[in-house]
């Protein structure tokens, strides 16, 4: 496996431009020649479909839900970030670039970030026009705010449902493309490989979630847009479908997959109930402008918050963090509700949470006021738990919620595999270890709507490839392979729910490869999950016909493909041997218990290449070099 | 809590359905309605049983895919709630509880109490959107949009495309959705080019779909998890009316 990131020469401001420059074009009369497959309508793949339909080409469009518009892209809830600068507070192309890099503890890769930041100018603009509805000002003009610890207010918003208005706004432009028929949309098809045709990406197989067939589709190329991997822990924010699948396949196939171990961990996630509990939710981090974070001083009090006193309180992140405080970055702040709750020092049933108080907040400013900046999630938190948050802290604890790592992709989104493009949270590019807040939806949409239009131009017009069809072998075979695996899993017959391997899986992933992992740890992972795997493909019961709407099956498959996952993941984990970003390892820490990271072997991206099943994988490195941000520790104390 | 479920089973589309019994107990009330079936679900499939089918994803409110008619009412009895986030507490130890599938002839049964809601994307397809290709925008801030206006833009957009108004309607009638689209993209000022198009071209792609017509009953609002209001009905009718007289 070669990595050659294809970072453009030149410097840093204008490597993107001038990289547009040389990319080689397609001519618009052979656009419409060339089919490019994308998986994925959330933000990225919406945003790609709509936008090379409208270049002139050829899109074949998957998704596995019965909509586009039910990508999981929709929970966003806080915002996306732009460099506009329109509060006039200093923010600029550049500070949203150095935050970036910083924000991810120097393991991204410089160029794509630049460029992230540049589009982000484009993406308000282009959401506008679609008629995103975002918060507006009085004056009529749009409203920012300061968002997960930015000194900038850089953050564009639609009250709590940004993720969901920016992807209504995709879906409209690729729902026009669908109307006039330049997409091809194709709903509950769920993409179960890849097909390679003298090493290039050129088609996949899908299976119907409506009438279990299996299928195959040929193109001129593959993106794929289809989302992280946090339900490797069972228990996470993602939507319950979200899963490693296609991008699996694709790693099975020969695509790098980068820094699996880098996965983000949400502070405020509202805390598990009990063994019932299928999904976590997140509970906005903008409530951590007004909310105050405290545990009791006091190891296993469980009086009541209101009966402890002031100064037997600890509000960790203000005394750790003085300059933060509250609004210390994600990681941070997951670490430190998790040591306080190791101490014996966490809060509700399990001892497993900890207090975000709104009491001073609403004395200083009113109930009304708290009312009408959370009043929607005050209301779903009541929902979910029973209790009013008006009147006691809310309850909150870390929950998975993001995964930097992906599959590694160039400068110009492309695998390592030719014709493979991954765009969105599927790929590994541009939030290093740790990702800031309201980043996500800016990067899927900055890989949507512009730079893989740009980029799969030069692609196609380079790799002259010859036509293929779905009878070939290659298809043929990828076909047969699929239709083989769903036999055996419903052939299998055994007594235990592929949920119960799930949860099985996630809890070892939690325990060993969560917030905070160690040697010993993950050692026992990579020696447990196989047994894990083994029993699964020998013990699990599918129940019903795999020619028929099927959930039980196709949860199957999704585990089975997490069981192999799980084990790069902890390999990943055990030889990354440092502390970073959402990679904290227990031996790697400061005195004071900080994030210890060591740029002289590590300020790398780690590689892994597929060997065969149960096999460790291969690691290959692609250095990173700092030219433009000089490496720094990150401190927020 | 001790719970007796009549759920509706069905096969395949064409199959014909019928009401099974189960029991569940034990039912924690701190679960969602979900995570309860989750249970019957876990149970069903240790004894053997093949599981209820039935939509959900994010279960979060925001998704739009649960859809579940509880007890007659779509998404059950909870007011601007999903059935996804609807609680357990809401019910009493020893309840029967009804659980069907959307009815409307525009959302055919694919099993259980899984239906298909394509209907709606199809109509979005003829004209639920503002034609802007990618790279056309002028900066977002070049076009003021009066904060009322954009308020009320919100509140329409905001929307899960649940299919909630149709299963309440005595008319299985889409004219919510529709109107609340019509309403989101009409009332902005990028809107206005396509307007008059757009209302035209939505609103007889509902037709055809097969939704029946809105007489009124207003049965719609009530259901929806979103609280959208019938007033953007009311505006789809006139910009429809209009659209009719300027001939398009
Ligand atoms: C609760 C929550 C809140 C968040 N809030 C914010 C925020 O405020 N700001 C921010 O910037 N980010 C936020 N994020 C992160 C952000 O929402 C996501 O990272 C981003 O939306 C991912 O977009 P995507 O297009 O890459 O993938 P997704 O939106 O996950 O879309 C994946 C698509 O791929 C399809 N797919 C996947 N596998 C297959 C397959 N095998 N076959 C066919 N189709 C497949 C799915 O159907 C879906 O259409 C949040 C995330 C969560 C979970
Ligand atoms: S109008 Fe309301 S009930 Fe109808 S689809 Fe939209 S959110 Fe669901
Ligand atoms: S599951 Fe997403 S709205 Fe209910």
């Amino acid at each position: 496996m070669k990595l050659d990131s294809k970072i453009p020469s030149g410097p840093i401001e204008s490597k993107w431009s001038n990289h547009k420059f040389d990319l080689k074009l397609v001519n618009p009369a052979n656009k419409r020649k060339y089919t490019v497959i994308v998986v994925g309508t959330g933000l990225a793949g919406a945003a790609a479909a709509a936008s090379l339909a409208e270049l002139g080409y050829k899109v074949l469009c998957f998704t596995y839900h019965d909509s586009p518009r039910r990508a999981h892209s929709i929970a966003a809830q806080g915002g996306i970030n732009a460099a506009k600068n329109y509060q006039n507070d200093g923010d600029s192309v550049h500070r949203l670039f150095y935050d970036t890099i910083k924000g991810g503890d120097f393991r991204a890769r410089e160029a794509n970030v630049h460029r992230l930041a540049e589009v982000s100018l484009n993406i308000i603009d282009q959401c506008v026009a679609q008629g995103v509805p975002f918060a507006r000002e009085y004056s009529g003009y749009l409203s920012n705010r300061s968002f997960g610890g930015a000194q900038v207010s850089r953050t564009f918003y639609a009250r709590g449902q940004t993720g969901q208005q920016l992807l209504i706004g995709a879906y409209s432009a690729l729902s026009k493309m669908v109307g006039s028929g330049a997409v091809k949309l194709f709903t509950r098809k769920e993409m179960m490989d890849l097909v390679l045709v003298n090493g290039h990406a050129r088609g996949i197989v899908t299976r119907d979630l409506a009438t279990g067939k299996i299928e195959s589709f040929a193109a001129d190329a593959v993106c794929l847009a289809t989302g992280g991997y946090s339900n490797v822990f069972y228990l996470s924010t993602n939507a319950m479908a979200c899963n490693v699948t296609a991008a699996f396949r694709a790693y099975k196939k020969g695509a790098g997959f980068a820094n699996p171990c880098y996965t983000q961990i949400h502070p405020t996630c509202i805390p598990v109930s009990g063994d019932h509990q299928s999904k976590l939710t997140l509970m906005s981090e903008s409530l951590r402008n007004d909310g105050r974070i405290w545990v009791p001083k006091k190891q296993g009090d469980n009086r009541p918050p209101s009966q402890i006193p002031e100064d037997e309180r600890d509000y960790y992140l203000e005394r750790k963090y003085p300059s933060f405080g509250n609004l210390s970055p994600r990681d941070i702040a997951s670490r430190s509700a998790k040591e306080a709750c190791d101490d014996g020092r966490g809060v509700g049933p399990g001892g497993r949470g900890v207090y975000l108080d709104f009491a001073d907040a609403i004395s200083r400013l009113g109930e009304k006021a708290i009312s009408a900046r959370y009043g929607n999630l005050f209301d779903m938190y009541q929902q979910i738990t029973g209790e009013n948050p008006y009147k006691v802290p809310m309850r909150i604890y870390p929950a998975p919620h993001y995964t930097m790592g992906g599959l590694w992709v160039d400068y110009n989104l492309m695998s390592t595999i030719p014709g493979l493009h991954v765009l969105g949270e599927a790929n590994f590019s541009d939030h290093g270890a740790n990702r800031l807040g309201a980043s996500a939806l800016m990067q899927g949409l900055a890989d949507g709507y512009f730079v893989i239009p740009y980029t799969i131009g030069g692609y196609l017009a380079e790799a002259k490839q010859s036509a293929v069809n779905t009878d070939m072998t290659e298809f043929k075979l990828a076909v047969k392979q699929t239709e083989e695996q769903i036999a055996k899993l419903i052939s299998i017959k055994g007594k235990r729910s592929p949920t119960s391997f799930h949860r099985e899986l996630g809890l070892l992933m939690w325990d060993k490869c969560g917030m905070a992992r160690n040697e010993q740890g993950l050692k026992q992972a990579i020696d447990k999950i196989p047994a894990i795997r083994e029993e699964f493909w020998q013990n699990v019961n599918v129940l019903g016909d795999a020619a028929n709407v099927n959930q039980s099956l196709e949860l199957a498959g999704r585990v089975a493909d997490f069981l192999e996952f799980g084990e790069m993941m902890c390999h990943d984990a055990l030889h990354r041997n440092e502390s970073c970003g959402g990679h904290f390892r227990e031996e790697y820490q400061t005195e004071d218990g900080e994030a210890k990271r060591n740029d002289d072997e590590f300020a790398y991206a780690g590689v892994w290449e597929y060997t065969g099943l149960g096999k460790k994988p291969n690691l290959h490195k692609e250095s990173l070099a700092f030219e433009n941000v000089k490496l720094a520790t990150r401190s927020y104390k | 809590m001790n719970l007796t479920l009549h759920i509706w089973r069905q096969e395949n589309t064409t199959a014909e359905g019928r009401f099974s019994t189960y029991r569940v107990e034990e039912i924690s009330p701190d679960m969602s309605f979900l995570e309860m079936l989750d249970v019957l679900n876990e149970r069903l499939i240790n004894k053997g049983e093949v599981p209820v089918e039935f939509e959900h994803d994010c279960r979060e409110g925001i998704c739009g895919t649960c859809s579940l008619m509880v007890n007659g009412v779509p998404h059950g009895p909870e007011k601007g709630t999903t059935t996804c986030q609807l609680h357990m507490r809401k019910f009493k130890d020893g309840d029967e509880i009804t659980i069907e599938p959307w009815r409307a002839k525009a959302f055919p049964v694919l099993k259980d109490l899984v239906v298909d809601r394509s209907a709606f994307d199809r109509i979005i397809q003829k004209g639920g959107y503002i034609s802007a290709n990618t790279g056309n925008a002028p900066d977002g801030n070049a076009i003021p949009i009066p904060k009322p206006d954009a308020d009320w833009a919100f509140e329409a957009a905001a929307c899960i495309g649940c299919g909630a108004c149709v299963a309440a309607c005595k008319n299985a009638s889409a004219s919510l959705f529709v109107a609340a689209k019509v309403t989101h993209l009409g009332l902005l000022p990028q809107g206005q080019p396509e307007r008059y198009l757009r209302v035209t071209a939505m609103v007889e792609q509902m037709d055809q779909e097969g939704f029946g017509s809105c007489t009124n009953t207003y049965d719609c609002e009530g259901a929806c998890p979103k609280q959208i209001s019938v007033r953007n009905i009311a505006r789809m009718n006139r910009d429809y009316l209009k659209a009719k007289i300027m001939g398009n």
